[in-house]
C-alpha cells in the first residue's frame, strides 16, 4: 500500500463536511447469557462458562433472556425510540471462529427500538444525534493469537479460543448519519458515547467499562466535498476503546479521508482498526459483495412483542433524562450558561448536586468542586469523582464556613487535611489549629497594637479615608495568624477609632 | 411367539405381570440386532450405526430392580427402545449419519432421550439415518445405506430408514424418529410399520441435531398404532429448553387408540385430498388405498372428497425452507470445536481448514441444499425464494384450515410407491424429492399425520401406506382413525402384516 | 429463472466454505438448476396480501428468566475438540479480524 497523505485537521475541514456514523454495543451486565443459563462474569477461567447452547453444540437451542429484553426495552425508552410491538431475532449468516454457530443471533429489519435521538452537548452547543435503532444480540468468543511477532492476528502461527464471552447479551445502538458537526465532530463523536455511557450506567443495565470492553464503539466515518449534499465512501473504525480514542480515531480519519479525496483517489469501504498508541487506524478486511449475511429470521426462536403495559412499566422505572436533568438543575441552581458549561466540562454537575442535597447553596458548591478541587484533580491526573473529597465532607466544610468557624482560606488547608485522611473536618481543624479567632479579646488587643504602630493611618481613615482600613486589617491578620474573623475585625476597627 | 415379535404394549403387560425381565427383553433383542444389523458383511441390514448392548442391559437390570421393589418409572419402564441418530445422547456418539460428525460424543442429553431415560426404558441403540435427514431412500447415510427388511434389494425409505427398519425387522418394539418432510412417515410405509409426526412444537427439539426447525418433529416408530400412541405420550409435552414448544400437555393418545380399535368410526368424517390423487400414484398403492377407504366406510366413517389447492406449490416452498434453514444450521460444522478436521497441506489458516473439511465431510445431498439453501437467502434472491416460500405456508395453513371445517381427518397415500431399488434413483435428487408429495404439506403447516400399513402391492409384494392427517394438537383423531383402521386391516389379514424373512422366527435370511 | 452458471456456484460454495473441487462443480452445478427450475414455479404464486408464515404454531414472548444454570465442565467442553491448549480451543491461524 502506498504511503498515506494525511491532512492537517483544520485543512480537512477547509475542503470536506464529514459524516458520522457511530454503533456502541453495550454489554448487558444481566446475570446468565442471552440465549442460556450461564453466567456472565467477566474474567473466568477458559470455556468454564460455556453449555451446549453457547457452545454451539449440536442439537442445542436458544431461549430468551426475559432480563435482556427488559434492558433493550429500557435502553430504547431512554434514547427515545419507539418500541416494536413485535419483533423478531434473525440470524447474521458468516463464518468466524469465535463463533460458535457461524451465524449471530441478532435482530436484522425488525429491532426491538428504532427511531430515537439523544441530544449531546459540546462546548455550549447541542448536537441532536438521531437514534436508528437499539437491537439485541449476541456477543461472540475471544481468541489469543499465538506466534509471530507482536501476539496480533497478523503472523500468528494458530489461535486460541475461549468461549465464556460467547451469548453475553448486547445491545447495538446504531445512530444516524451525524452531519453538520464540522469540525467538531470529533468532540460530538466523544462527547455522544460519554453521555451514552452515562445514561447506560444510570439505568444500571451494564457495567459500562470501556476498558473491559462492556461498551465497544464502532466510528463509521465519510467526507463529501463541503456544499455537496452527497455523501462519500465510509470506512468503519472498529472497537475504539475509550472515549478519548472515539475522538482521536474521528480526527485521524478526517485527515486520512481528506488526504486520498486531494489526490483523487477513492476511499476504500473497509474496516479499520484503531491503535491507541499510534492514534492511527490501519486497514482490515475489505467490505466486498461476498459479505453476504443471508439474514433470515431465527426459527428457533418465536417473536418478541413486549406489550404496551410492560413498555409503560418500564417507561416509568427510568431515570431522568440526563440532558434534561441538567437543564433543570441549571435553571434551579441560578447557573450562568458560562458557569454550567465549566461544571459539565469538569463532570461535577452530579458531584454539585449531591453537596447541594446535603445542604449547601448551589454557587457554594459548584466554587469548591470546580475551582479548587478540579484543580487539586487535575494536578494528580484523576477524575474529580476521584480527587480524594466527597460531597458530603465539601457541605461539611462549607458549613464550618458558613458558622464563621473558618474562612475559606481555612478550608482550603481543611481540604488538604481530608485528601491526606487525616479524620473528619473537625478533627483537622482540631489538630491544625485552624479555628477562626472569634473571641473579640485577642482580636481587640490585635487592633490595639495595629493602631498605635500606625497612628498616620489610624488618622487618616479618621478623615475618611476608608481604603486605609487594609493596613491596620493587614497588620491584624498578621498578628492573629489568619484566624480573625475579618468582618468582626473592621467593626472593631472602626468602633476603636470613634466611627 | 418369541420376545421380540411382542409389541410394546404386550412387553409392558409381561413385564408388569412378572412373566419376564427387561434383561430378558433387551437381550433378545440385542440378540436380533446382532444377528440381523451385520453391517460389516454386506448383507446385514445395517439399521443401528451404535449398539449399546452394556448399557442397555446394565438399564434393564435397574428396570428390573425398580419393578421388583413395586417402584416402576413408568408403563414402559424396561422397554428397550431405539433412538435415531439425529437425537443428543450423553454419552452414546451421535453423528446424524454425517462423517463429519463421526465419532462425536455429546456432552448433553436431548430432552427426549432425558424423558426416555427418566422413564426407565433400556436404550439398545442408535439407527442409522440419512445424512442430517436429508433423503428419501436412507441412500444419503455416510455409513452406508439401510437394507428394507422386506426385501434386502430395496430401500428402506428416507430419512429414518434405520428406525423403521429396526422396528420391521424386530430388532425394537419402540424407535424415535424425526420428520421434517416425512422421515417417519415415508420410511413407515416402505417398511409395513406405523409412524407418526406428532403437532409442531408438541415434543421437543432440544437435543435434535436441525435439519430444518421450523419443520422438524420427532416422533415414535413403532409396529402399532397403540405402541405409538404409548410412547407419544412419554416423549410429548412441553419443554422450557424449547422456545418453539407449546404448552398443551400431550395426553388422551393410548385411550383414543383403544377407542379407535373398538372398531366404531360413526360421525368421523373423513376427507380424501383431491390433489394427492392422479398419476403419480401407482396403481398398486391406489389399489391398497381404495380398499383402506372402503372398510373406513364399513366402521361408518363419512367419507368425501377435499381440495386443498395450495398442496401444488408445497414441494417447492419445501424444497426452499430446508435448504435456507438448513444451510445456516449446518455452518456449526467447521472443524474447529468437534467434528472432522481436514488439514490440507501447506500452511492453511482457519478458513482453508473449514473448507476442506467440510468437502470432505458432507455428502453431496448435503452440499446441493446447503448451496440451494445459501442461494435462497442471498441478497436479492430473498424475496423471491425463501420470502415467497414462506407466504406459501401461509396459503396451505389456509387451505387445513378450511378443510378442517368440513372434515375431521384427511387421508391420503403416504407415498406414491412402493420401495425401489438400492441405487435406482441415487443420483437424481428430484425424483427422491417427489417422494415426499404427501408428507409435506403437513411439516408447511405444523399438522400432525399417521402413517400405517394399508397392505401389500399386488405387484411386487412390498408394504404400502396410507397417512391420515389431523388438526393442530387433534393428534388423538389420528390414533382413534389409525387404530380402527389397523384393527380392521389385521382381521382382514388374519395377522400384521410383516416382513417375511423377519416374520416367525426369522432373521432376514430365510 | 436465471441458471446458475459454474462460478455462481463456484461463489456459493464459497459463501457456505465448501471447497469444492472441479469434478464435484461439474456434477452438482447442473443438479442444482434441475432443482431450481423445479422450485422455480412458486415464484408470484402468493401477492403482498399473503403474510409470511415462520412458525405454524404461532406463538410469541418466550421467555426464561436471568438464572444462572450449570455450566459444562471445561473437559466436557473441550473434549470433543480436534486440538486444545491451556483448556482453549486450538484453531488454525485466522485470516482478517473480527
Amino acid at each position: 500500500m502506498a504511503t498515506e497523505t494525511i491532512v492537517p485537521f483544520d485543512k480537512a475541514l477547509a475542503a470536506y463536511d464529514p459524516a458520522m456514523g457511530l454503533e456502541v454495543h453495550v454489554e448487558l451486565n444481566t446475570n446468565s447469557k442471552m440465549f442460556c443459563g450461564c453466567p456472565t462474569v467477566f474474567g473466568g477461567e477458559p470455556n468454564t462458562q460455556v453449555c451446549p447452547t453457547c457452545l454451539g453444540l449440536p442439537g442445542a437451542m436458544p431461549v430468551v433472556n426475559a432480563k435482556a429484553v427488559e434492558s433493550a426495552i429500557r435502553i430504547g425508552l431512554a434514547l427515545n425510540c419507539e418500541i416494536a410491538e413485535w419483533c423478531r431475532f434473525a440470524r447474521k449468516n458468516y463464518f468466524y471462529p469465535d463463533m460458535p454457530k457461524n451465524f449471530q443471533t441478532s435482530q436484522y429489519d425488525e429491532p426491538i427500538a428504532f427511531e430515537g435521538y439523544m441530544d449531546v452537548e459540546v462546548e455550549g452547543e447541542t448536537f441532536r444525534v438521531d437514534i436508528e435503532r437499539a437491537h439485541m444480540e449476541e456477543d461472540t468468543g475471544k481468541s489469543t493469537h499465538v506466534g509471530g511477532a507482536t501476539g496480533r492476528i497478523q503472523g500468528a502461527d494458530y489461535s486460541l479460543v475461549d468461549y465464556n464471552r460467547a451469548g453475553i447479551p448486547l445491545i447495538e445502538i446504531v445512530t444516524k448519519p451525524i452531519l453538520g458537526a464540522g469540525e467538531k465532530a470529533p468532540l460530538v463523536a466523544k462527547a455522544y458515547v460519554a453521555q451514552l455511557r452515562d445514561l447506560i450506567v444510570a439505568l444500571g443495565v451494564s457495567d459500562a467499562r470501556m476498558d473491559q470492553g462492556s461498551i465497544r464503539a464502532d466510528v463509521n466515518l465519510s467526507l463529501a466535498p463541503k456544499g455537496s449534499d452527497v455523501l462519500g465512501t465510509r470506512s468503519e473504525t472498529k472497537n475504539v476503546n475509550s472515549l478519548r480514542s472515539v475522538e482521536r480515531a474521528v480526527r485521524f480519519e478526517i485527515g486520512r479521508h481528506a488526504g486520498i479525496l486531494n489526490e483523487g483517489g477513492k476511499v476504500v469501504q473497509e474496516t479499520r482498526h484503531f491503535h491507541e498508541d499510534t492514534g492511527e487506524t490501519t486497514s482490515g478486511r475489505e467490505k466486498s459483495d461476498a459479505e453476504d449475511y443471508r439474514y433470515f429470521p431465527e426459527p428457533d426462536l418465536v417473536p418478541v412483542a413486549p406489550s404496551r403495559e410492560w413498555v409503560e412499566e418500564l417507561r416509568g422505572t427510568l431515570p431522568e433524562n440526563p440532558t434534561a436533568k441538567k437543564t433543570r438543575l441549571q435553571a434551579e441552581y441560578g447557573f450562568t450558561d458560562l458557569e454550567m458549561r465549566d461544571v459539565w466540562a469538569a463532570g461535577a454537575l452530579p458531584l454539585i448536586e449531591a453537596t447541594v442535597v446535603a445542604g449547601t447553596t448551589p454557587q457554594a458548591a459548584r466554587k469548591w468542586w470546580v475551582a479548587d478541587l478540579l484543580r487539586r484533580a487535575n494536578d494528580a491526573g484523576v477524575e474529580l469523582a476521584e480527587v480524594g473529597v466527597t460531597p458530603a465532607q465539601v457541605a461539611a466544610v462549607q458549613a464550618l464556613v458558613d458558622a464563621k468557624t473558618i474562612n475559606d482560606k481555612l478550608a482550603r488547608q481543611v481540604f488538604d487535611g481530608l485528601i491526606a485522611g487525616e479524620g473528619t473536618p473537625e478533627e483537622i481543624i482540631e489538630k491544625r489549629g485552624l479555628a477562626l479567632v472569634s473571641d473579640d479579646g485577642p482580636l481587640i488587643a490585635a487592633i490595639d497594637d495595629a493602631l498605635a504602630a500606625q497612628p498616620d493611618i489610624a488618622d487618616k481613615i479618621r478623615g475618611g479615608n476608608m481604603g486605609a482600613i487594609g493596613a491596620i486589617m493587614g497588620a491584624v491578620m498578621k498578628a492573629t495568624r489568619g484566624q480573625a474573623d475579618a468582618g468582626r475585625a473592621r467593626e472593631l476597627i472602626l468602633e476603636k477609632l470613634g466611627l | 411367539m418369541s420376545l421380540i415379535h411382542l409389541s410394546a404394549a404386550e412387553q409392558a403387560a409381561a413385564l408388569a405381570a412378572g412373566e419376564v425381565t427387561s434383561v430378558e427383553l433387551t437381550q433378545a433383542h440385542l440378540d436380533q440386532i446382532a444377528a440381523t444389523n451385520r453391517p460389516e458383511n454386506g448383507v446385514g441390514l445395517n439399521s443401528f450405526l451404535h449398539v449399546d448392548a452394556e448399557g442397555a442391559l446394565a438399564q434393564a437390570a435397574a428396570s428390573d430392580a425398580r419393578r421388583a421393589a413395586g417402584a416402576p418409572l413408568h408403563e414402559l419402564d424396561g422397554v428397550p427402545i431405539a433412538i435415531k441418530d439425529v437425537l443428543a445422547t450423553e454419552g452414546l456418539p451421535t453423528t446424524a449419519g454425517s462423517k463429519i460428525l463421526e465419532g462425536w460424543i455429546p456432552p448433553y442429553d436431548g430432552t427426549v432421550t432425558a424423558k426416555i431415560k427418566a422413564a426407565g426404558l433400556p436404550i439398545l441403540g442408535k439407527t442409522n439415518m440419512d445424512e442430517f435427514a436429508m433423503g428419501s431412500a436412507n441412500e444419503n447415510s455416510a455409513y452406508g445405506p439401510v437394507k428394507n427388511p422386506w426385501d434386502h434389494t430395496r430401500i428402506p425409505g428416507g430419512s429414518g430408514g434405520g428406525s423403521a427398519a429396526a422396528v420391521s425387522s424386530f430388532q425394537a418394539a419402540l424407535a424415535i424418529g424425526s420428520d421434517t418432510g416425512g422421515s417417519i412417515r415415508q420410511p413407515g410405509a416402505m417398511t409395513g410399520t406405523v409412524g407418526v409426526k406428532p403437532t409442531y412444537g408438541s415434543v421437543s427439539r432440544y437435543g435434535v441435531i436441525a435439519l430444518a426447525n421450523s419443520l422438524d418433529q420427532l416422533g415414535p416408530v413403532t409396529r402399532t398404532v397403540l405402541d405409538s400412541a404409548l410412547l407419544h405420550e412419554l416423549i410429548g409435552g412441553h419443554d422450557p429448553m424449547d422456545s418453539t414448544s407449546v404448552a398443551t400437555a400431550v395426553t388422551g393418545l393410548a385411550d383414543a387408540a383403544r377407542q379407535g380399535a373398538a372398531g366404531d368410526l360413526a360421525g368421523v368424517r373423513v376427507g380424501i385430498v383431491k390433489e394427492l390423487q392422479g398419476d403419480a400414484w401407482s396403481a398398486p398403492v391406489v389399489e391398497r388405498f381404495e380398499e383402506s377407504i372402503e372398510i373406513l366406510k364399513g366402521l361408518g366413517a363419512e367419507v368425501v372428497e377435499v381440495s386443498l389447492p395450495s398442496f401444488v406449490h408445497a414441494m417447492a416452498a419445501y424444497y426452499l425452507i430446508l435448504p435456507a434453514e438448513c444451510s445456516s444450521n449446518l455452518a456449526k460444522f467447521d472443524a474447529m470445536r468437534y467434528g472432522l478436521r481436514v488439514t490440507p497441506d501447506g500452511d492453511p489458516s482457519a478458513e482453508d481448514v473449514m473448507r476442506a473439511s467440510r468437502d470432505a465431510g458432507f455428502g453431496n445431498e448435503v452440499k446441493r441444499r446447503i448451496l440451494i439453501g445459501t442461494y435462497a437467502l442471498s441478497s436479492g434472491y430473498y424475496d423471491a425464494y425463501y420470502g415467497q416460500a414462506q407466504k406459501i405456508r401461509t396459503l396451505i395453513i389456509e387451505d387445513f384450515t378450511k378443510a378442517f371445517e368440513q372434515v375431521d381427518v384427511l387421508v391420503s397415500p403416504t407415498a406414491p410407491t412402493t420401495a425401489w431399488a438400492l441405487g435406482e434413483k441415487a443420483d437424481d435428487p428430484l425424483a427422491n424429492y417427489l417422494q415426499d408429495l404427501a408428507t409435506i404439506p403437513a411439516n408447511l403447516a405444523g399438522v400432525p399425520g399417521i402413517s400405517i400399513p394399508s397392505g401389500v402391492s399386488s405387484v411386487d409384494g412390498l408394504p404400502t401406506g396410507i397417512q391420515f392427517l389431523a388438526p393442530v394438537l387433534e393428534d388423538a383423531r389420528l390414533y382413534r382413525v389409525g387404530a380402527a383402521l389397523e384393527a380392521a386391516l389385521t382381521k382382514q389379514w388374519g395377522a400384521p402384516i410383516a416382513a417375511p424373512a423377519y416374520a416367525g422366527n426369522g432373521n432376514g435370511e430365510a | 429463472m436465471p441458471e446458475l452458471s459454474r462460478d455462481e456456484v463456484r461463489h456459493l460454495a464459497d459463501l457456505a466454505r465448501i471447497d469444492l473441487s472441479d469434478a464435484e462443480l461439474d456434477h452438482l452445478a447442473p443438479q442444482l438448476n434441475v432443482i431450481l427450475e423445479a422450485v422455480a414455479s412458486i415464484q408470484g404464486v402468493a401477492g403482498d396480501d399473503v403474510a409470511a408464515t415462520s412458525h405454524p404454531i404461532p406463538m410469541t414472548n418466550v421467555f426464561r428468566e436471568d438464572v444462572i444454570r450449570p455450566s459444562l465442565t471445561p473437559a466436557q467442553a473441550l473434549a470433543m475438540a480436534p486440538a486444545t491448549e491451556d483448556d482453549k480451543f486450538s484453531v488454525p491461524r485466522i485470516l482478517g479480524e473480527e
